[in-house]
């Protein structure tokens, strides 16, 4: 049994999660999973490899429907809508919770339709308004100075680090409420990755994030609050000074303190 | 001891070190860079040579005897004592046979004289010998002119009538086909069991005479023509004195090879090039040109193009993107694999088993019952050739495809289907392009097959000659029930099918270059495409 150490209140949660358990075919991925977070706040989830965070991460946008022989079992709501649900239009949960991931996967096309391609799938055709948002998106994402000059090149010459932040840029195009990051920093080098955390800071006036990172100083920096996942449990959430300084639970000591990776 | 080992058997190291592999591999590919250099250089060189208009011979032989023609082979004798050589002779009217076998030995004297004559002709092969004399009533040899100037002229002259003998031609075709269709009208009329007596009846009949007059006229007018054409003859004599007098319009060309300059030659042999390409083929397919073959080639790459292209990469498509992972889809990759291996000539059973008498049968039931026992659908045509070798390429369509999606990073799809896409506008909008330089391949190597096989062909409509084009300008213009001519089958029936094989030795090397040219063409185009495509939307290396 969990022990349930989320001990704080969260006024006014983005989305909520009640006894999430998830399962790969027969193995149960995720158990019972309680945890809430906080609007526009920078939430980490850190823990070791393979605990779960990041198949946790994926059940927030329905990614894993994409794998055959996945189950969700439980309650995931987003504002109040059950996302769960059998009937729900996935396509529009998408845009509302956007994605980056590990590896940045900017699609062979010119930066500027990189940035809008959520955009015309959406159905929105008219050029003032997507040159409009591309460059708002752009901006957002601290990438608009550098490619100004080259929206129509192709997104595929720019550096590791400018590839991901595009990849922000295109998630935050189709104004999300909630952006779900899976490590956006470990394929980085530290410069790139002190861009995007920078970015992250400024992103969360707007956005809620949450973000999966192995680095635990890395969510120290960023973070507002952190859950700590262990084998398929969420073992503590709270703020992250608190989390980091004085944690209740000996199992997040142990991962802090570095005594198992 | 580190010293020793450092140093080592050099023989071991050698092994170890793989150098032998370095050799092999070397060997390997060079060997067949060399095959396929070998082919096109054999091709090419037996085939560019043949419209190079050569010099002529005229020997005279110890026996007294004077024989002329072109000089085609040498090589030493069965018993090794000496040369002969193998002389083209033509005069096929005169002689019976066109190549002549002779012994150097045998020949007293060889000259080439400028006044030699080679004529192409539309019936017989070539000639060679001298102009004599020609009759040309209406119009006076000039006193600046020699006999072949006035040959010249003379063909010149008759221009204008050959012009109005091809219009008269096609009007006689024209009338032909309407009396057909009307026939084919009455059919219908009488299999519906509308009497002779019912007013449509009446009016097709009477349309029928009215066209039937049209074309009595027409062959009057042919007749009148012809024998105004007639009146121009030439004599010639070959070199031992025989003479032969023929009609004009007998005579396709008359050159004098001994007496041409370089750029007269090139001018001859770019005209012969022309003539390749743009005309019919004469003399049962050994003389003349090619066009029907080329268009025939052409137009059947397209048509299955049109049908196994689609098909191939929707297939893919479904195979890779949609469909649930399991056995069924392992079984169904497997199945697909392996009809890629199928010989070829067993589709060609199968395509006149279903296609030609099962579908075909069908519609001719449906559609022209009047017309059977003459089959319309229900015999091979380029619709069925079409679909059996898009039967055949599917597969291999279908590999590419997959492939090609298969190699697209799975980044891509997730980075797509987060923000919102559906399955089917990721396709559309990024896999689909992502994939298309290898689906490009698959077309490529589709379409060089389309162009390559005969066996499925000969039994599904290909045909030594045909009446007419399959697109050509009466309604419904495409003509998919018509048979067609196609340069595969082309070299294989010159080559082998033809009452004279030495005659037409040469045009089976034209013919065979010529495929390989074509072939060479629409993969160029299509990999430059590819190439082009592959810079756009191929991912380079994180």
């Amino acid at each position: 049994m969990t022990m349930k150490s989320t001990e704080i209140q969260i006024t006014d949660p983005v989305i909520e999660v009640e006894k999430l358990n998830f399962y790969y075919g027969s193995t149960e991925a995720l158990h019972n999973i309680d945890l809430q977070f906080p609007r526009r706040q920078v939430t980490a989830l850190i823990g070791p490899s393979g605990c779960g965070k990041s198949t946790f991460l994926r059940c927030l946008n329905r990614m894993n429907d994409m794998i055959d022989g996945t189950r969700v079992e439980g309650s995931l709501r987003l504002n109040g809508m059950e996302i769960n649900a059998a009937n729900l239009d996935v396509i529009e949960l998408r845009r509302r919770v956007g994605m980056v991931f590990q590896k940045s996967n900017p699609f062979p096309k010119s930066i500027f339709e990189n940035v809008v391609y959520g955009m015309r799938i959406a159905g929105i055709r008219d050029r003032s308004v997507l040159t409009e948002t591309c460059e708002k998106a752009l901006r957002g994402a601290g990438l608009w100075d550098e490619v100004k000059d080259r929206l129509n090149q192709s997104a595929l010459g720019l550096s590791g680090g400018q590839m991901q932040r595009l990849c922000i840029a295109r998630a935050i195009a189709v104004n999300p409420e909630v952006i779900l990051m899976d490590e956006p920093c470990s394929a980085l080098d530290p410069k790139s990755t002190a861009r995007v955390e920078e970015l992250i800071g400024e992103l969360r006036e707007n956005y809620t994030i949450i973000i999966v990172t192995h680095n635990m100083q890395q969510a120290a920096r960023v973070s507002d609050y952190t859950a700590f996942f262990f084998e398929g449990l969420l073992v503590e959430f709270g703020l992250t000074n608190q989390l980091f300084m004085k944690p209740r639970n000996k199992q997040t000591e142990d991962y802090i303190t570095g005594r198992f990776g | 001891m580190g010293e020793k080992t450092l140093q080592g058997k050099s023989m071991k190291k050698f092994w170890r070190i793989g150098e032998p592999w370095v050799w092999v591999t070397g060997a390997a590919l060079s060997t067949t860079l060399l095959i396929c250099a070998t082919l096109i250089i054999v091709v090419m060189v037996n085939g560019l040579g043949v419209f190079w208009p050569s010099q002529v011979v005229s020997l005279k032989l110890k026996d007294g005897r004077q024989v002329a023609g072109e000089i085609v082979k040498r090589e030493a004798t069965a018993l090794g004592d000496g040369e002969r050589i193998q002389l083209k002779v033509g005069n096929r009217d005169l002689y019976g046979m066109d190549f002549r076998w002779l012994d150097l030995d045998q020949v007293e004297e060889k000259t080439q004289p400028s006044e030699l004559v080679v004529l192409e002709r539309q019936e017989y092969g070539n000639f060679y010998g001298y102009l004599q004399d020609i009759e040309a009533p209406g119009l006076e040899k000039p006193q600046t002119l020699d006999l072949v100037g006035y040959f010249h002229l003379v063909r010149e002259n008759m221009s204008s009538q050959l012009e109005q003998a091809e219009e008269l031609d096609q009007r006689m075709a024209k009338v032909n086909r309407r009396l057909n269709k009307t026939r084919q009208e009455l059919l219908e009329l009488n299999y519906r069991g509308k009497g002779p007596d019912s007013p449509q009846f009446v009016d097709l009949t009477r349309r029928q005479l009215v066209l039937r007059e049209d074309f009595e006229d027409l062959v009057e007018q042919q007749r009148q023509l012809a024998a105004s054409l007639n009146r121009f003859q030439a004599t010639f004599a070959d070199v031992s004195g025989r003479e032969k007098t023929m009609p004009l319009v007998e005579i396709v060309r008359l050159y004098q090879p001994n007496d041409m300059s370089v750029g007269s030659k090139i001018l001859f042999y770019l005209a012969k090039i022309k003539e390749l390409l743009v005309e019919e083929p004469r003399e049962s397919n050994t003389e003349g040109g090619l066009f029907p073959a080329i268009f025939g080639t052409v137009m059947l790459v397209f048509v299955m193009s049109l049908f196994s292209f689609p098909l191939g990469v929707i297939a893919a498509i479904y195979l890779r993107e949609y469909a649930k992972d399991g056995v069924v889809v392992r079984v169904v990759r497997i199945a697909v694999n392996n009809l890629a291996g199928i010989p070829s000539i067993v589709y060609g059973i199968f395509g006149l088993g279903f296609f030609v008498y099962g579908i075909g049968g069908a519609i001719d039931q449906l559609f022209f019952p009047e017309r059977l026992p003459t089959p319309t659908f229900g015999t091979g045509g380029i619709l069925w050739a079409s679909l059996t070798l898009a039967l055949l390429t599917v597969p291999v369509v279908i590999v590419a495809t997959d492939e090609a999606l298969g190699a697209i990073p799975a980044g891509v799809r997730d980075g797509s289907l987060a923000l919102g896409a559906t399955k089917f506008q990721t396709l559309v909008r990024i896999l689909i392009p992502m994939a298309s330089p290898g689906i490009m391949t698959g077309l490529i190597l589709a379409m060089a097959r389309a162009a390559g096989e005969v066996a499925p062909l000969m039994i599904t409509g290909v045909v030594k000659l045909a009446p007419s084009l399959p697109l050509d300008g009466e309604f419904p213009f495409l003509h998919l029930d018509r048979k067609f001519m196609h340069l595969g089958f082309h070299i294989y029936d010159i080559g082998f099918q033809s009452p004279n094989v030495e005659a037409a030795k040469p045009m089976v090397f034209v013919t065979t270059l010529l495929l390989v040219l074509i072939v060479l063409v629409m993969s160029s185009f299509a990999i430059y495409l590819r190439n082009k495509m592959k810079k756009r939307y191929t991912y380079s290396a994180f």
